[in-house]
């Protein structure tokens, strides 16, 4: 695959698709959509298979200098591999979701998520920090055009919500770009990530940068246009905005924040742990008491997001790369959860928890791919969302047991909210004749569902798959943090064995046997606190 | 290929099987293949537990895949095989083999039923991986799995709104548990480096002085990380505190009860304590405190079991005083003897709730022990059954003679071994164990007496009045309003003559090797030697505590519901107070709604009310819209809420900047 540029090729594909669309009918709309989505699939997968695990940090490079400095410079390491995975995994689905739900301007709704696909593999894979800026900030476009066109009835609102949150943090990035050009000669994002600004600096900058990320992310209290927008989009307006979107904000701290200002990290991470233990709490009660389903998944989308940032701010390894597992796991599940509402949403047009009911019996299949995402939400063991959750808090309680307990509450409300969900939606008798009515679920939703529900259970099984590729990207990341990494607040001492066993008695020849198990645990030698 | 992979990956294939061809492949096929399944892993373990007892066997590990690899942190799907396994392994599998074969009777009529047996294979591959576990992880899979399915299972009757609540509860009070397991790994991990459960058991004596600070407190590493493993403990085995989902899953089918929520699943946290012994060893305040949670449950249920009229509820809470003695026993450092008890519990609590199955099935479907009553002539078999299980429930025994029924073997051993300890956490053990056994046999007897002796009345019940068509007033003197109870089909029949055994023989025959023999346990557990001499060198007044509080507690059912029926009744009249405390199981349930339900819910809505649309929106974005609005002509022509107006500027200012920078 030497010289062939691939990436530029996986950007070109829908670009190509979206301009067939605009000038085509509705149902060969559709079929160009979901072509240009598959090739680029496709091309994700040999994407995928060539990259190398354990070569270059940054592969696939591809550089064109433009006007002024300007570069069209693309490539990409296994953090940006999986989440250009993930983009172009869910783009597919996206389409069929919509394939009869939307029947207003399909040319052009079907460009607009091919446009947002282009413009989503062109924010991970760049290299410049004004082309990611470009791509970052005009990603949002069509993601606009989508609510505010193809929306509920209060899309307005929604979508002007979206647009002032964003606005807000961009202004700030950009101004910060301007500045670390300037300082550091150079908009190339891979040296950018071995400058050393001065730390008076950083902070300015990792807060400028943070009001951007804060809001994608969201965290709390940025997070408030998230409900409403998922409310108002289509289906498939909701998969790419909890798939996807969400993820820049977790990507901009994994490739700018915490490499470019590793001390205004650390410095900072205070507000990060602040800001996700209040997320965790208190969008977990909120979730709890949520009669629509689509807020309901909302803000749990918030509260799973904020262990992210947890994971990210633990400076170590086990957070960092839980961190990406759950981006990637929330990337499939809650976009699964979106269909999973847009399954019974087609069929009766109303997201009140309350009308429906006992789907367990008219509808058997979509109750147990609901279960199943149901339960990689709340993090059940061999499920992708084990995982992530189990790494990155594993990886904070290194860091404050403090923020680990509080965060780790999440899988008690988490159950809580989802459990009650799926009782008032699938367990109980029937109680309206139309939702006693609905089919159960079709083959092309079945082709929705099937290949998600693979892939959590194959991340939740074995994760390997995804974790060897951004291995080495974090290891180099977390040796970039090691200076700066706070100390672990666990503290742990070694102190002398105490004089009193357990059971003050002695304890005869059985002592002996087990002094002889430990004997090959005496050179583990008591760690002291810092890891 | 190691038939520990057959034993524990042919319930999961025959769950699939069952579960995701259900109505393709239709009932019978469905029940075949996971009854078949079961009775191959049953048949295969056997083998594997007898020789260790025979000491031919050898601890191994079988690798399966990778699973994580995180820096440090890096854990394996692998299947350990030792004696403390090998005794899990075939009382997980006899007991689920059984409760398969007991299920094509019970659930013949069920329109569901590859999903049930779905569930229940399901449910057993999941128990083999946490008894299974290499390390922690992998015990938390297995730990969450029987959650999952236990949570499926107690909502299979998902159309009763009842069975949907029990179920949630039972899996949302377990996270509380799994917060405190998913905590003392993170700790065990920040420790010693590893989730290997041989690793992290040998290098524990050597942290056993150390100190961590966790949220701000500073203590022992041990003790805490220990705590926070028992909490998780706590959860899955419903002690007290955590209690409260355990009588709320008798809402599912009552094979699973007995499989469940009797015989493997609610043990799973003695297990744990067990397997971890010699890191819980090194935690003397930690133990202190098992000791004393294990104790206060073991009273409280019993407590509780005395005044309940549902019959699986009155099991169900003898479930959860049995699980007291098994923590407490651990607790005092006896864990063989806690294992033991494990043991013949299953048999002979598995066989007390199918018993109590077949009686629901006679009775079609009543569970309330006030409308039984002379049953014994009806269903004879079912009788002879659930008296073994009683006897051997109730510890009935003689020391001298050396003769007893299961429980006598090893609930004796647990209040002697806990008077031998002679701290104050084992005397406190000692003698709420002995209350405990003087309401076991008294609650034990009540059921008995209350559903086969005595005069039938049988009428008063709205199910047996469905079945005969008749109101009390029609059937006059007949109490038995004419109905017929009749003894269950073979299916349900075979696994209880079969359990009976196992709850008359179990302990006679294992009681040697699980007390007394460190060579039996091989390392696999803490043992501690001295501890068992110091057993059975208790004074015979310790001995004999036991059956003494037995023989009064069968005194006190027959005289207050054979000889002296009007008993009961004065004494609620008396002590109506007392009573009710008792009978609305000491307010728990009412009293955790009051303090984290409501306030969740009304947290929530105060959070969204008050905290979102009124204060971040209000200020935020709607705010500034306001400002705008009112600070600007210009500006309302932005407000225009034309998205397209808002990209192109957002588009333009972006070019406009950039152009501006670089030019």
């Amino acid at each position: 695959m030497d010289g062939l540029p691939i990436l530029s090729l996986m950007m070109l594909a829908p670009l190509a698709g979206a301009l067939a669309c605009l000038f085509t009918g509705a149902n060969t709309a559709r079929w160009i959509a979901l072509g240009a989505t598959l090739v680029t699939l496709a091309l994700g997968i040999a994407l995928w298979s060539n990259y190398q695990i354990g070569g270059a940090q940054w592969q696939f490079t591809e550089r064109a200098d433009l006007f002024a400095g300007f570069a069209w410079a693309l490539g990409i390491d296994g953090i940006a591999l999986m989440l250009i995975m993930l983009s172009v995994f869910l783009m597919p689905i996206c389409i069929l979701a919509s394939w009869s739900s939307v029947q207003k301007r399909v040319g052009e709704y079907m460009a607009a998520f091919l446009f947002m696909e282009v413009l989503m593999i062109g924010t991970f894979a760049a290299q410049d920090l004004f082309l990611f800026y470009v791509f970052f900030e005009a990603g949002l476009i069509p993601m606009y055009l989508i609510i505010g066109v193809w929306g509920g009835d209060n899309r307005i609102y929604a979508s002007y919500k979206f647009f002032l949150y964003t606005l807000f943090g961009s202004v700030l990035m950009l101004i910060a770009m301007f500045w670390m050009v300037a300082e550091a000669g150079t908009s190339d994002i891979p040296t950018l990530m071995q400058y050393s600004f001065p730390p008076a600096a950083q902070t300015w900058l990792w807060l400028a940068f943070f009001a951007s990320f804060a809001v994608k992310v969201p965290m709390w209290p940025f997070h408030t246009w998230l409900p409403d927008a998922h409310v108002q989009a289509p289906t498939a307006g909701s998969v790419i905005l909890a798939g996807v979107l969400l993820k820049l904000g977790g990507y901009g701290f994994i490739r700018f924040s915490l490499p470019m200002f590793p001390e205004a990290s650390a410095e900072l991470a205070w507000l990060v742990y602040t800001l996700s233990m209040i997320a965790v709490v208190y969008t977990s009660l909120v979730a709890l008491v949520q009669a629509d389903m689509k807020k309901l998944i909302a803000y749990s989308s918030v509260a799973h997001m904020a262990i992210v940032t947890v994971g990210l701010f633990a400076f170590n390894v086990q957070g960092l790369e839980g961190a990406m597992i759950v981006m990637l796991s929330h990337g499939l599940v809650s976009a699964a959860l979106f269909l999973c509402v847009g399954v019974i949403y087609d069929r009766l047009h109303t997201r009140e928890i309350a009308r429906y009911g006992g789907l367990a019996i008219n509808m058997p299949n979509y109750a147990l791919f609901f279960l199943l995402f149901t339960m990689a939400s709340i993090g059940l063991p061999g499920t992708s969302g084990f995982v992530g959750e189990f790494l990155s808090l594993a990886g904070i309680y290194q860091t404050s047991s403090l923020v680990a307990l509080i965060c780790t509450t999440g899988i008690i409300t988490g159950a809580a909210y989802m459990l009650y969900l799926y009782r008032r939606v699938a367990f109980g008798g029937h109680t309206n004749a139309d939702a006693a009515a609905m089919p159960d679920i079709s083959p092309r939703e079945w082709a929705m569902m099937a290949p998600i529900a693979a892939a959590v259970l194959w991340m939740g099984v074995y994760p390997e798959s995804f974790l060897a590729p951004v291995r080495a990207d974090i290891a180099v990341l977390d040796a970039r943090l090691a200076a700066a990494a706070p100390a672990s607040d666990s503290a742990l001492m070694a102190g002398a064995p105490r004089a009193e066993a357990a059971n003050a008695m002695p304890h005869g020849e059985n002592a002996e046997h087990s002094s002889g198990q430990s004997a090959n645990g005496e050179t583990k030698s008591a760690k002291e606190g810092a890891h | 290929m190691h038939p520990i992979l057959i034993i524990v990956f042919a319930p999961l294939l025959a769950a699939l099987i069952a579960g995701l061809g259900n109505r393709m492949i239709g009932n019978v096929a469905a029940k075949s293949v996971t009854t078949g399944a079961l009775f191959l892993s049953a048949g295969l373990s056997w083998p594997i537990f007898l020789g260790f007892l025979g000491g031919s066997e050898s601890p191994e590990v079988v690798q399966v895949l990778k699973w994580v690899e995180s820096g440090t942190l890096t854990f394996d799907w692998a299947l350990r095989v030792d004696t403390l396994t090998a005794i899990m392994l075939v009382v997980i599998n006899t007991v689920a083999a059984f409760v398969h074969l007991y299920s094509w009777g019970y659930m013949e009529e069920d329109p569901d039923q590859p999903r049930f047996f779905a569930y229940l294979s399901l449910f057993t591959f999941a128990m083999l991986m946490l008894v299974t576990a290499d390390n922690l992880v992998q015990m938390f899979f297995g730990w969450e799995g029987v959650g999952l399915a236990s949570y499926l299972l107690i909502g299979f009757w998902f159309k009763k709104p009842s069975a949907g609540a029990a179920a949630i509860k039972a899996f949302v009070v377990n996270r509380v548990g799994d917060l405190g397991f998913m905590l003392g790994i993170f700790g065990t991990y920040l420790v010693f480096q590893t989730t290997s459960i041989p690793e992290i058991l040998a290098a524990a004596p050597a942290m056993s002085g150390s100190t961590i600070t966790f949220v701000g407190m500073r203590l022992y590493t041990m003790d805490i990380l220990c705590i926070l493993l028992f909490i998780g403990a706590m959860g899955k085995s419903a002690q007290l505190g955590l209690h409260t989902w355990l009588p709320d899953a008798m809402e599912g089918p009552t094979p699973v009860s007995a499989l469940i929520h009797a015989a493997t699943m609610v043990t799973a946290g003695v297990f744990m304590l067990c397997r971890l012994s010699p890191m819980f060893e090194t935690a003397p305040t930690a133990l202190t405190i098992v000791t004393i949670v294990g104790a206060a449950t073991c009273f409280f249920a019993a407590t509780i079991g005395t005044t309940q009229w549902d019959i699986k509820r009155v099991i169900a809470y003898s479930t959860c005083s049995q699980l007291g003695y098994m923590f407490f026993a651990a607790g005092v450092g006896a864990y063989g003897a806690a294992m033991f008890h494990l043991f013949t519990h299953a048999f002979f609590k598995a066989l007390l709730f199918l018993g109590a199955g077949s009686v629901n099935h006679a009775m079609h479907h009543e569970q309330d022990m006030r409308y039984y009553g002379g049953l014994r002539k009806a269903i004879p078999f079912t009788f002879y059954a659930m008296l073994a299980g009683t006897l051997a429930i109730t510890g009935l025994g003689v020391y001298h003679l050396g003769v007893g029924f299961a429980g006598f073997w090893s609930k004796d051993a647990i209040l002697e071994v806990a008077f031998a300890r002679g701290n104050g956490a084992g005397q406190f053990a000692f003698w709420a164990g002995a209350f405990a056994a003087l309401l076991t046999s008294f609650y034990s007897w009540r059921l008995m007496f209350l559903t086969f002796w005595g005069k039938p009345r049988w009428i008063e019940s709205e199910h047996i009045q469905h079945a005969v068509h008749k109101t009390p007033a029609q059937a006059g003197e007949d109490t038995t309003g004419g109905y017929h109870p009749h003894e269950s089909p073979v299916s349900m029949l075979i696994p209880l003559g079969l359990l009976a055994i196992g709850a008359v023989a179990a302990g006679q025959v294992f009681a040697p090797k699980f007390l007394d023999s460190a060579a039996f346990w091989a390392g696999s557990i803490f043992y501690n030697e001295q501890l068992i001499h110091a057993m059975h060198a208790v004074p015979y007044w310790v001995k004999y505590t036991a059956f003494i509080a037995m023989i009064v507690g069968f005194a006190g059912a027959y005289l207050a519901y054979i000889a002296r029926p009007d008993i009961p009744a004065r004494f609620v009249a008396t002590f109506g107070a007392l009573h009710n405390f008792v009978y609305r199981k000491w307010y728990f349930d009412e009293l955790y709604d009051a303090i984290f339900v409501k306030p969740a819910f009304w947290l929530g809505r105060q959070f969204w009310k008050l905290g979102d649309i009124g204060t971040i929106d209000r200020f935020g974005p709607n705010g500034i819209a306001w400002v705008v609005e009112r600070s600007s002509v210009a500006a309302k022509s932005l407000q225009s809420g034309y998205l397209y107006s808002y990209a192109l500027i957002m588009l333009l200012g972006l070019v406009a900047a950039v152009t501006y920078v670089l030019l």
